[in-house]
């Protein structure tokens, strides 16, 4: 689903060149929940970025869903990001002016569907993540939780091949928090790609691989049961 | 997509509504300010009888002779006359050597009412022959142009305009009823349907802006009766006294135009006159070598200088103005723009691509100059009040805005601002989302 090999991420000045990633290799399967961590600026969020088509990387190969993605002009990143891709975010980042339904709706439009098809597709989605009574209330009227899920009802609105979650519960209080991670954990059951990036052990560990990432590179391959790490974590 | 983008412009002028306004009306002020100059630039340059002002054709014949202190050709007092005397134009309507012709002149006569409860007033006259009406394809409401035995018969009929008939007839058909012009009746003959040609292309001599007269005769009567010139009449030398002296001489009062539809007719034309005024040389009127000009319409006017280089330069003043009201709505744009780099940023990682982030905000720039448009029109609106207050009354028609003004103020409202847009637009498609994200 994802593959990235020896990839490498710099950004040069005049008098400095500086690695977030280097020679950083990671597969994903399909259907795999990999959490994604490491100390602040190891590079999480720009393997996120990159991932996410949303910046282009230095050196090495990169393949989504078997396509490979190096020197793929706007158009095509756009339409490959809006495509298999679905994003979801620490902030939300809901659009405010739209309701809950027309957030949900942006990929769609993007994605060139009629109107019939995307009003399936957001009902579905609103139902999936619970919230389809809230369709006319806008961001500001919800919870932090009930905004989260409207953002992965939006990622999960396109049918996308790979769901990447950037630090989705850093924003939500405990227990919004565990309801956002039993979502994520639903849909993974349900066949899910997940990709997540998080600081917090106990939510990475709920994940069913974890790869941490320290200065740009992938240091550890976790192997162990996920069971036994649960125990390892609360002791 | 253009219904969803013209949605979210809406949503996102909405959103913050003073910066909207401001970007509004620094746009409106702007077009206001130009359109008021531009309205009036155009009423005074613009082709006032289209489809016909190249086959129109003003006539100067030289009768006066090179001036000695004549700095050479093009200079002002090279110019050839820009009317003609009573002899060349009485000349040129008896030599009949254009498909249709007119002298012509302006004077003024009181009218006494029939109904007794109206005053008499002053009318402005224009006298002409028969061809003026055709020539010029004048509307008529009711009835028709006096004939051209009228015109040999010295008859007393006259066709006047709509506005007189209304205030004189309430709108009905006066055809065959008379009005009384200083002590004398005429027959009406014609009622004409609106018709004010901007600018008074005919007679550019005095009042070029005005509406013209209120009543029409033959040019052969208003001789006899002796009307006087109401225009410019200019002479050289000493002219002899009285009217029959007026005739006879040399000054110059008359205006002549002649339709000639194809080139073949106004060379054949050219060369009639200038053998007219080699006859003249040879009968001993004329001492220099023969000197006339055709000008059709356009010419004419640009040869009489409709347009001052005052207004030329209000209009450009006015337009560097807006240039600068448009300068202050980019940045104001930019402001905007730039204040919702997130939400472009999420649009992004969406899947919006840089064409289609570009397209919306082309759009709300498109929908902010619509909005400039509207406030420009009431600016425009109020700019052309203010202008007819100062104005003359003669020149007021210059202030009148029509379809084609206020298209023009759009279209020039929605243009401005789409490349007023052009740089917060081509920002907002730079908008990298991975900074956005790696912000937050």
């Amino acid at each position: 689903m994802l593959k990235m090999t020896h990839l490498s991420k710099a950004y040069r000045t005049e008098v400095v060149e500086t690695y977030a990633l280097r020679d950083f290799s990671i597969h994903v399967r399909p259907g795999e929940f990999v959490a994604v961590t490491g100390p602040s600026g190891s590079g999480k969020t720009t393997f996120l970025t990159i991932a996410g088509l949303l910046e282009e990387f230095t050196g090495g190969e990169y393949q989504l869903d078997g396509v490979d993605v190096r020197g793929l002009d706007d158009n095509h990143r756009s339409r490959l990001r809006n495509e298999k891709i679905g994003f979801i975010f620490q902030a939300f980042n809901l659009i405010p002016d739209l309701n809950v339904f027309d957030n949900v709706d942006v990929p769609l439009r993007y994605r060139g569907f009629n109107g019939a098809e995307r009003r399936k597709r957001i009902q579905q989605a609103l139902e999936r993540v619970g919230l389809s009574a809230r369709a006319r209330h806008f961001p500001a009227e919800l919870s932090g939780g009930q905004q989260q899920r409207v953002a992965i009802a939006r990622a999960l609105a396109g049918d996308p091949k790979l769901l990447l979650a950037d630090e989705p519960t850093g924003n939500l209080d405990t227990q919004m928090a565990r309801g956002v991670m039993e979502l994520l954990e639903e849909l993974h059951r349900d066949g899910a790609t997940i990709v997540m990036v998080t600081h917090d052990p106990e939510l990475a560990i709920r994940a069913q691989r974890e790869v941490h990432i320290v200065d740009g590179q992938v240091v550890d391959l976790v192997a162990q049961p996920r069971v036994a790490q649960l125990v390892q974590a609360q002791a | 997509m253009f219904a969803y983008y013209f949605g979210l412009a809406i949503r996102s002028l909405k959103r913050n509504v003073v910066l909207t306004v401001l970007i509004i009306a620094a746009i409106g002020v702007g077009i206001g300010a130009s359109m008021t100059t531009l309205t009036v630039f155009r009423a005074m340059g613009s082709d006032p009888i289209p489809g016909k002002s190249d086959q129109l054709f003003t006539v100067q014949i030289d009768n006066w002779g090179p001036n000695p202190e004549s700095s050479g050709p093009g200079s002002k007092s090279h110019r050839l006359q820009d009317q003609l005397s009573y002899t060349d134009a009485m000349a040129l309507m008896k030599a009949h050597a254009a498909k249709r012709q007119s002298a012509m002149y302006a004077s003024g006569v009181s009218l006494t009412p029939a109904n007794p409860d109206l005053l008499p007033f002053q009318l402005h006259i224009r006298a002409a022959f028969t061809d003026f009406f055709p020539m010029f394809e004048v509307p008529f409401l009711y009835g028709a142009p006096w004939s051209a035995a009228d015109d040999t018969a010295h008859a007393q009929v006259v066709v006047i305009t709509r506005a007189l008939n209304d205030k004189l007839f309430a709108g009905a058909n006066s055809v065959g009823k008379t009005l009384n012009l200083e002590g004398h009746e005429y027959r009406i003959a014609g009622v004409l349907d609106t018709w004010a040609p901007i600018p008074k292309f005919y007679d550019l001599n005095d009042e070029r802006f005005s509406k013209g007269a209120d009543v029409y005769l033959p040019f052969t009567r208003a001789i006899d009766e002796q009307m006087e010139a109401w225009g410019s009449v200019n002479c050289r030398d000493n002219a002899e006294s009285g009217w029959q002296g007026r005739l006879r001489s040399e000054c110059i009062w008359v205006q002549y135009w002649a339709e000639l539809p194809t080139s073949a007719e106004q060379g054949a034309y050219r060369r009639f006159l200038d053998n007219y005024a080699a006859e003249q040389r040879s009968a001993g009127r004329f001492h220099w070598a023969p000197r006339t000009a055709l000008q059709n319409v356009r010419e004419w006017m640009v040869y009489q200088q409709i347009i001052p280089d005052e207004v030329r330069i209000l209009v450009l003043v006015s337009f560097s103005f807006l240039f600068v009201c448009l300068l202050n709505a980019m940045g104001l744009m930019l402001a905007k723009t730039m204040g919702r780099s997130r939400d472009i940023g999420v649009r992004r990682a969406l899947g919006a691509t840089r064409r289609a982030v570009f397209a919306q905000c082309l759009i709300e720039s498109g929908v902010v100059g619509l909005g400039g448009a509207a406030v420009g029109l009431v600016f425009t609106w109020l700019g052309l009040l203010g202008l007819r207050a100062l104005l003359s009354a003669k020149s007021v028609e210059l202030t009148h805005m029509n379809a084609t003004d206020i298209a023009i103020v759009v279209a020039v409202a929605v243009v401005a601002t789409l490349l007023a847009g052009l740089y917060p637009t081509w920002r907002a498609t730079k908008i990298q989302p991975a900074w956005q994200l790696k912000a937050q």
